[in-house]
């Protein structure tokens, strides 16, 4: 995370909801950075805000009832937040590409999967016809599709849910994009096909030389995949660090908790550690650290004060008062 | 040991229509021949990738879906066969927990009513005490008793999930299916409706027919495992056997293709290409023979039938034959993470003494 200039960097990120006269803060004061060739990890549980963050690096959150309160988007040196509509539009799909984690709700339903990719390439790249329709069949045949070349005029709705997906990665791939955001891609995947698509990014990662941001809930896949995570509670970054650093030594109270929590395939049973109570909801005003509600070692100060992200030690960073915790023990 | 539920050759087909006269033009063969026994008490865990036909074993084994042959039976009652008068008599024994508690409770009904409605339909409760047997069962499942007044959409999903244990548990049943209880949750939220429904087991003495894709919870839950490919099993064990010596090259598969959360430990390579084939024309022979790494002749033409092995019950034709050491290193957490979470219990556990003022 350290190596050179990254390609992306999201520098103290707010994103506010209006609702029913309410202001609801999605994501709050999120800062990390991307480079090219690395894989950076999004986890949380639902309502962290780890989509609303994928989404605003697309500017896709829609507004209203969103709105990018402050903090910018670096990308290439170009603030997103700021730059024009025109060019937004040429980057997605573009120089970044997305995937999203429900192939049939993302790709048009009415046209064919192949006329989907030849029209990107035909805006992002120019290519038209007879060569746009090849290049096609030739991702769709890079992505691991059997028999590219009749599936290119399939519609979705003909296709099992891997080989969407696998649509879905060779239309976010087709212009050959410097970052590829994936938004929990393989959550509604079977394991065994799950495994397939990981492998096919990894591949793609290697060939091209991307950066990717990976957005997921599931650990397994962080640690099996990414070089680098990021550890999201109730809008916030509560802790960061290259992945082997955060699973060896987590220092969270919340990461703590959550590495704890996750069933083992590969370890006789027990029972399950839990964290008690749950995510507060957006709307409650929380002067202290988010987390403070649910955890054991939270006193008056992390009531009161919300703790900064700090360096512990190379590359890990925390956002809690308390850490380390042996130190409290 | 006597069995509870015995399930012998159930069998679901569904008839596909076309044209105007809607002619049955063929079939999907969703469950094949599925036979198995739950006790007393015990988790029999059901696991199989989507479209496999485990949701439909559920509900086949409930009459919610009717089966179209094979036989069930519960405490050695034939429940297929029942008239509807005792069959409404049977569902008392038999409960149900789905995977989405929002589609399948009433939005219109308060959780009060929702329970209430099979207390007093069964007699469990008269209107008189109906009220302090809401408030034991809420208890019982983890929720508070103002939450009776509340409508579903007020819930969150841990919580809701939980109204739809309470539910399933109302009629005090024997048996309950779960199907995928867990997979629309948060991790930590998951942990704790896993180990509800531990402890609801160890209270009540249900027997837990455990429908699941992921093969972690299932090794957490499960006393034995069934593991279903293309409306069939194909291999089924006690949970230890299963994932210390996975005989079916499918069932090896599943578990190398499951992300490990260590990143010491590398996932195998997709350990299988290629997709679940579709049920409306299954493979000649083995249904996996097309997926699978070590298929030969025989596997395309002749099905393996289910046979025993030491304790695993498996259809393959090489099962005796395969490299049965699975890379198993029982690599627990990390220490650090240990030591952490003892410090976080311990505060936890001193925090609960004093209730100590905010």
């Amino acid at each position: 995370m350290n190596d050179a200039a990254p390609l992306l960097e999201v520098r103290h990120l707010q994103v506010d909801f209006h609702v029913g006269g309410t202001v609801q803060r999605a994501v709050q004061g999120v800062s990390f950075s991307v480079a090219r060739g690395r894989t950076l990890g999004v986890v949380g549980e639902s309502g962290c805000g780890k989509s609303v963050t994928s989404l605003s690096i697309m500017r896709l959150v829609p507004q209203p009832p969103g709105q990018y309160a402050g903090g910018q988007i670096l990308f290439d040196g170009d603030d997103l937040l700021s730059l024009p509509e025109r060019r937004m539009r040429d980057l997605r799909g573009g120089r970044i590409g997305m995937i999203f984690q429900e192939p049939m709700t993302s790709l048009n339903p009415v046209y064919t999967c192949g006329a989907q990719i030849v029209e990107s390439l035909s805006v992002h790249s120019g290519l038209k016809g007879k060569a746009a329709r090849e290049r096609a069949i030739e991702l769709l045949d890079l992505v691991g599709l059997p028999s590219p070349a009749s599936r290119v005029d399939d519609y979705p709705h003909q296709l099992s849910g891997g080989q969407r997906q696998r649509v879905m990665i060779a239309l976010a791939l087709c212009n050959d994009p410097d970052l590829l955001i994936a938004d929990e891609p393989t959550t509604a995947l079977d394991v065994t096909i799950q495994a397939q698509i990981l492998d096919l990014m990894g591949n793609l990662r290697e060939r091209t030389g991307a950066a990717v941001m990976l957005v997921t809930h599931d650990l397994g896949v962080v640690a099996q995949t990414c070089d680098d995570v990021v550890v999201m509670y109730a809008g916030r970054v509560v802790e960061q660090a290259p992945t082997a650093a955060l699973f060896a030594d987590p220092q969270h109270p919340y990461t703590v908790g959550l590495m704890a929590a996750v069933p083992r395939i590969d370890a006789a049973a027990g029972r399950l550690a839990t964290i008690p109570g749950s995510v507060p909801p957006p709307w409650i005003e929380a002067k202290g650290c988010r987390f403070a509600s649910r955890c054991p070692l939270a006193d008056t100060r992390c009531r009161a004060e919300s703790p900064p992200l700090r360096d512990l030690s190379a590359g890990h960073h925390v956002a809690c008062w308390k850490a380390p915790i042996e130190a409290a023990a | 040991m006597s069995q509870m539920l015995e399930v012998r050759n159930l069998t679901k087909h569904f008839p596909v229509r076309r044209g105007v006269l809607r002619r049955v033009i063929g079939k999907v063969q969703a469950v094949n021949d599925v036979s198995f026994d739950v006790a007393k008490g015990e988790t029999l865990a059901i696991v199989g990738e989507s479209g496999c036909g485990k949701s439909t074993i559920g509900r086949a084994l409930l009459r919610l879906t009717p089966p179209t042959a094979g036989s069930v039976r519960l405490n050695g009652e034939y429940v297929l066969t029942l008239p509807t008068a005792e069959m409404r008599k049977i569902r008392r024994q038999m409960q149900i927990i789905f995977q989405d508690p929002y589609a399948s409770l009433n939005p219109r009904m308060t959780v009060a009513d929702t329970l209430a409605e099979p207390l007093l339909l069964h007699g469990l409760a008269t209107p008189a005490d109906v009220q302090d047997k809401l408030a034991a069962l809420l208890e019982t499942c983890g929720l508070q008793p103002w939450h009776a007044g509340r409508y579903p959409h007020e819930f969150s999903g841990g919580q809701r999930q939980r109204v739809g244990i309470a539910r399933a548990l109302a009629t005090r049943p024997q048996l309950i299916v779960c199907d995928e209880p867990v997979s629309a949750l948060d991790v930590s939220v998951q942990a704790q409706i896993v180990n509800l429904l531990c402890d609801l087991q160890q209270e009540f003495g249900i027997g837990y027919v455990f429908i699941s894709h992921d093969l972690a919870v299932v090794r957490h839950m499960a006393r034995r495992v069934a593991v279903v490919y293309l409306g069939r099993i194909v291999e089924e064990a006690p949970v230890a056997t299963l994932f210390a010596t996975p005989r079916h090259p499918y069932t090896r598969s599943l578990i190398a293709a499951a992300p490990r959360p260590d990143p010491r430990q590398k996932t195998a390579r997709a350990p299988v290409q290629g997709d679940l084939p579709s049920a409306l024309a299954p493979p000649p022979g083995c249904a996996f023979h097309p997926r699978c790494p070590m298929a030969e002749a025989r596997c395309r033409t002749e099905r393996p039938e289910l046979r025993l092995l030491g304790d695993t019950k498996v259809a393959c034709h090489f099962a005796d034959e395969t490299p049965v050491a699975s890379t198993q290193s029982d690599s627990a957490a990390s220490d650090l993470l240990q030591q952490r979470l003892a410090v976080l219990e311990a505060a936890r556990a001193t925090k609960c003494h004093e209730k100590e003022p905010a």
